[in-house]
């Protein structure tokens, strides 16, 4: 397929890795922010082509893994009910709430369907005018402007029975938030190409000046990886700290105009719990005032979503980057996929899934 | 979650402003996507392509000196 073999090929993976040996004169400890970036890296082993000292620290961009446990909670009371028809994303249907997934509030007979696109859920709608029908909006800015644009197409088409349950993240806060921890040892990043295709990367200027830091906008195939790794390690040997853009096929400066536009007039910026992070400030996208009756907790008053509940899964942490999924006493252990303990494990962009689907023999981090 | 994929737009059906749509072709499947974000696009383009909707036209000419880019460091550091 064009756009994408081209940037698959092995043997120029290897010519870039050699690159990069050659500029490196110190260690390096790099993040990419995106689940997506983490599942492409563990899988063709760059962080194994990496020159000895040059780390990848994964970081909190799966959406589905950091939805708070109790906001799915909320999910299944509301999908429980006789009257709602309830719609998500096929990769949020087995990650654990408090006490159980959506895909078993399924089996014990909630109507529960799987879509690929929000606006699925508003035919869904269409055609079952006697039922509610509820969309799980999660995501990134990357998913956000579909979410807003299923708004948008409700309200003109006059869609009553529906609603969305909002639990939409943003990146640039929780980035200001890990860097913010002093634990966290991260030096530069890759910033996620597909958020940024959206918002472009002006959000990201501020950050890199204030935590003097550099980052990159990357795209998610092995060869965007190690341009933007090369680009990242570039600026650390150069003493730089800027924002550039490697994935500038798609990645404009101020990002997608009209997408950004229905985002602005759909949603408004609030305050979101992280699961395993907790609070962070106008890091979350809820309805704005003029579309609020649209919001499922609304029309559901009675379903509150409630706290993360302790437990001795290190996710957070994971999350966080600082630490990874082998230092996990439980990883690979009592916790699988198949029993997953913690969200960084059931969504397969977490990185414990990942460790566990690519890495299971190489517990030991390796030479 | 944040996966988006090219494919090729072949063709533009409908005009209301929310609801302009394509025919876009991946590696072997053909789907109905939603155009509203990149009003740009026409047939012939590619296009990334997340949760049904359209969120980039694929610029060539970058995508060429991209490419151009990874070849360059090959040769001045090869082994
Ligand atoms: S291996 Fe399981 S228990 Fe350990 S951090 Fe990962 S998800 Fe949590």
């Amino acid at each position: 397929m064009k756009h994408l073999d081209e940037y698959r090929d092995p043997a120029a993976a290897r010519r870039y890795a050699d690159g990069i040996a050659a500029i490196v004169t110190r260690p390096w400890t790099i993040m990419e922010i995106c689940g997506g970036q983490t599942h492409s890296i563990v899988r063709h082993g760059i962080d194994h082509m990496l020159p000895e000292g040059v780390t990848l620290l994964h970081g909190p961009g799966c959406p589905v893994c950091v939805t708070p446990p109790g906001m799915i909670d909320a999910a299944i009371a509301i999908a429980s009910r006789p009257d709602v028809i309830f719609c998500s994303f096929g990769d949020m249907l087995r990650v654990p709430g408090n006490d159980r997934s959506l895909l078993a509030a399924k089996a014990r007979g909630a109507d529960v369907r799987m879509v690929y696109s929000p606006l699925d859920a508003v035919q869904i709608a269409q055609d079952n005018p006697g039922r509610e029908v509820v969309f799980f909006a999660i995501g990134f800015e990357t998913t956000a402007p579909a979410t807003a644009m299923t708004v948008l197409q409700a309200e003109s088409r006059g869609v009553a029975n529906f609603s969305l349950l909002v639990s939409h993240v943003l990146v640039p806060p929780a980035m200001d938030a890990l860097l913010g921890d002093p634990a966290n040892g991260v030096q530069g990043f890759l910033a996620a190409g597909h958020v940024c295709t959206i918002t472009g990367y002006r959000d990201y200027e501020p950050i890199a000046r204030r935590y003097s830091i550099p980052i990159v906008v990357t795209g998610f195939e092995p060869l965007d990886l190690l341009q933007g790794l090369y680009m990242v390690i570039r600026q650390l040997e150069e003493g730089r700290c800027e924002v550039e853009n490697q994935y500038n096929r798609s990645v404009r400066p101020d990002g997608n105009p009209a997408a950004r536009e229905a985002m602005e007039r759909v949603f408004a910026v609030q305050g979101q719990d992280w699961r395993g992070m907790g609070r962070i400030e106008a890091s979350g996208l809820g309805l704005s005032e003029r579309y609020v009756t649209f919001d499922a907790l609304r029309r559901f008053p009675m379903i509150v979503p409630g706290p993360e509940r302790a437990s001795d899964c290190i996710s957070g942490e994971i999350l966080r980057g600082v630490r990874k999924p082998c230092d996990c006493p439980a990883f690979a252990r009592g916790c699988t996929p198949g029993h997953p303990l913690g969200a960084t494990m059931v969504s397969s962009e977490g990185a414990c899934a990942a460790y566990y689907r690519y890495r299971r023999t190489a517990l030991e981090p390796t030479a | 979650m944040c996966l988006a994929v090219p494919g090729e737009l072949l063709e533009v059906i409908g005009d209301g402003p929310l609801t302009r749509e394509g025919r876009v072709a991946f590696a072997g499947v053909m789907r109905r996507v939603n155009l509203a974000y990149v009003p740009e696009a026409s047939p012939g383009d590619y296009v990334l392509v997340h949760a049904g909707f359209a969120i980039a036209v694929i610029d060539e000419a970058e995508a060429h000196r991209t490419l151009a880019l990874l070849d360059e460091i090959g040769p001045e550091t090869g082994r």
